[in-house]
C-alpha cells in the first residue's frame, strides 16, 4: 500500500474521532475521541516521514505520544474530580 | 533478508491501517463508553504496532528502525495505561456498564 | 500520487477549519478544549505539510500538550454547568462592534504588509550569515543569534506570565480524584526517562536540525506537569525553596541578559556574540532557557503563589 494511500484512509478514519468529539455523550468519549485523534496523527507522521524522506517527522510523532499521556493524567486527576462528582446528581452524570 | 523485509512492508502496513479503520468503527457504532474504549485502545494500538512494523522494515538504517519502534512502545505505555486511568475514573464517577441487551446507554 | 496528496491536504484544511470552529462556539466548554486539543494535533501536521518542521515540535509540545492540559486543569475549577452565555447591553454594543473593525482593518493592513514583503524573504542573507553564527541550522541561528533580542522578551513576556498568575493568590489546592488512581505513579515512573531524554536530545539537535530550546523547554515542562499531578514535586511548594524556585525561573533570562551585555563590552554592540565563542554561549543559553521555560510552564499550573 502506498504511503500516501494510507495516510488518507487515516484521515478518513479521523472523521470518527471528530465527530465523537463534537457529539460525545459523555467526556470520556470526547476524550476517546482526542486520544483516537493523535494515534491516528503519530502514524500520518510516521508514514509521511517515509514518505517525504524527512526523519525528523518521528521527532514530532515522539511528542505527540508523550503530550497525550499529559492530557490524560491531567483529565482524570484535574478536570473530572470528586468536586464535579459532589455538585452533579446522578441522573445527570453522563454529560460534561 | 532485505528484499524479503521490503516485501511484506507494505502488507503490514495495510493490515495496520485495516485494524486503525476496525478501531473507528468501533469508537463511532459501540453502545457504552467502556466497550468504545476497549475497542479504541487495543484496535489502534494493534495498528500503530503493525504499521511502526513495516515502516521499520522499510527504514534506511537500523537506529531508525529502532526509533520508530520506541515510539510505538511510548504509545502502548501511554495509551493503556490511560485507558484504565479514564475506564476506572468513569466508572468512578457513576457511568454503568451496559450490562445486557436493551439496557439503556449510560 | 499527487491528486492523493492534494486530497489529503483539503481534508486536513477543512478538518482545521472544523475544530477552530467548534473550539470557539461549541456551547459545552469541555467539548471546546477538546477541540481546541485536537486543533493544535491538526495545525501540527499542517506545520509538517508547509515544511516548517520547527514550528511543528513547538505547536506539537506547547499547543497541543501543555496548553490542553492547561484549560483542562483550569475547567476542572470552573462551576459545573451550564454557563451563561455573554450578552451585551445595549450601550457596550457600538464600542465592541468598533473595536472589533478595528481588529478586523489591522488583520486586513497586516495581511496587505505581508503580501508587500519583498520575495524570496530574508533566507540569502540568513545563510550568507550562518559560518558565523556558531549553529549550522537556520532557524536556530536566527533565534539565538541574529535575532537573540526577540527570543529574550519572549523568555520575558513568559516570566510576566507566570508572574501575573502567581498575583492572582496563594497556590489552588487540587481537588482529590474522583477515585485513586494506582496507574497514575506508574505512567510517571515508566514515561519519566523519556521526558528527560527528548528534551535533551532535541537541544543537542537544535544546533543542526529543528529542534531546539522551545520545544525541549515544554517537553521537559510537560514532564514536570505529569510529576505534579502525582504529587511527585513537593519542593515546589515549599516555602524555605521559594527563592531556590524564583532563582530558577529567571536564570533563561538573566543569562541572555548577560550575552546581551558581554557581547555589548567586548564588541560594543548589544547582542554582538564574538564567532570563537558563539557555539558555547548559545548551547549555554539554550540549556538554561530549556530549564527555566520548562519551571515557567510547571509554575502557571500551580495557579497561584506557591509557598504561602
Amino acid at each position: 500500500m502506498p504511503p500516501i494511500l494510507a495516510a488518507m484512509l487515516l484521515l478518513a478514519c479521523a472523521t470518527v474521532g471528530l465527530w465523537r468529539i463534537w457529539r460525545g455523550p459523555t467526556s470520556v468519549d470526547r476524550m476517546l475521541g482526542a486520544e483516537q485523534l493523535s494515534t491516528l496523527a503519530i502514524a500520518i507522521l510516521l508514514l509521511l516521514g517515509t514518505r517525504l524522506a524527512q526523519p525528523a517527522l518521528v521527532d514530532v510523532a515522539l511528542l505527540f505520544g508523550l503530550l497525550a499521556a499529559v492530557a490524560t493524567a491531567t483529565f482524570v486527576t484535574r478536570t473530572w474530580t470528586r468536586l464535579h462528582e459532589a455538585q452533579r446528581r446522578p441522573e445527570e452524570a453522563e454529560g460534561d | 533478508m532485505t528484499e524479503g523485509l521490503a516485501l511484506i512492508a507494505p502488507w503490514l502496513i495495510a493490515a495496520g491501517v485495516l485494524f486503525f479503520m476496525a478501531g473507528a468503527l468501533g469508537l463511532w457504532r459501540f453502545p457504552d463508553v467502556y466497550s468504545r474504549l476497549h475497542a479504541l485502545t487495543k484496535a489502534d494500538n494493534l495498528g500503530l504496532g503493525l504499521l511502526c512494523l513495516g515502516l521499520a522494515c522499510q527504514a534506511a538504517s537500523v537506529s531508525a528502525a529502532l526509533k520508530i519502534l520506541l515510539v510505538w512502545g511510548l504509545v502502548l505505555v501511554a495509551s493503556s495505561i490511560g485507558a484504565t486511568l479514564m475506564a476506572s475514573t468513569a466508572l468512578a464517577r457513576g457511568l454503568r456498564p451496559r450490562t445486557r441487551r436493551g439496557s439503556r446507554d449510560s | 500520487m499527487s491528486t492523493f496528496i492534494i486530497g489529503f491536504d483539503l481534508l486536513l484544511g477543512a478538518g482545521l477549519l472544523w475544530l477552530a470552529w467548534q473550539a470557539l462556539f461549541h456551547p459545552k466548554p469541555f467539548a471546546a478544549v477538546v477541540h481546541f486539543m485536537a486543533f493544535g494535533l491538526v495545525m501540527a501536521l499542517v506545520w509538517v505539510r508547509l515544511e516548517a518542521l520547527d514550528i511543528a515540535l513547538a505547536e506539537a509540545a506547547i499547543g497541543t500538550g501543555v496548553t490542553g492540559a492547561l484549560l483542562l486543569a483550569a475547567l476542572g475549577r470552573l462551576p459545573n454547568g451550564a454557563t451563561p452565555r455573554l450578552a451585551l447591553r445595549p450601550w457596550q454594543r457600538p464600542p465592541v462592534a468598533l473595536a472589533l473593525g478595528v481588529v478586523l482593518l489591522l488583520g486586513l493592513w497586516l495581511a496587505w504588509v505581508a503580501w508587500q514583503l519583498p520575495r524570496p524573504g530574508l533566507s540569502a542573507e540568513v545563510t550568507a550569515a550562518l559560518p558565523e553564527s556558531g549553529v549550522r541550522h537556520p532557524v536556530t541561528a536566527v533565534l539565538l543569534n541574529l535575532r537573540a533580542l526577540d527570543t529574550m522578551l519572549e523568555l520575558a513576556v513568559m516570566l510576566g506570565a507566570v508572574w501575573l498568575v502567581w498575583s492572582l493568590g496563594p497556590e489552588l489546592r487540587p481537588y482529590a480524584p474522583a477515585t485513586a488512581l494506582p496507574g497514575l505513579p506508574a505512567l510517571t515512573r515508566l514515561l519519566h526517562p523519556l521526558f528527560l531524554m527528548v528534551p535533551a536530545y532535541l537541544l543537542w539537535r537544535g544546533s543542526h536540525a529543528p529542534g531546539g530550546a522551545f520545544p525541549a523547554g515544554a517537553v521537559l515542562g510537560a514532564g514536570g506537569v505529569l510529576l505534579l499531578l502525582a504529587d511527585a514535586v513537593p519542593w515546589m511548594q515549599r516555602p524555605d525553596r521559594q527563592p531556590l524556585l524564583r532563582l530558577l525561573l529567571s536564570t533563561g533570562l538573566v543569562l541572555f541578559l548577560g550575552l546581551a551585555l558581554g557581547g555589548l563590552l567586548l564588541t560594543g554592540t548589544f547582542f554582538a556574540i564574538p564567532v570563537a565563542i558563539a557555539a558555547l554561549a548559545i548551547l549555554v543559553v539554550e540549556v538554561a532557557a530549556a530549564l527555566s521555560i520548562a519551571l515557567m510552564l510547571m509554575a502557571c499550573y500551580l495557579y497561584g503563589e506557591p509557598g504561602r
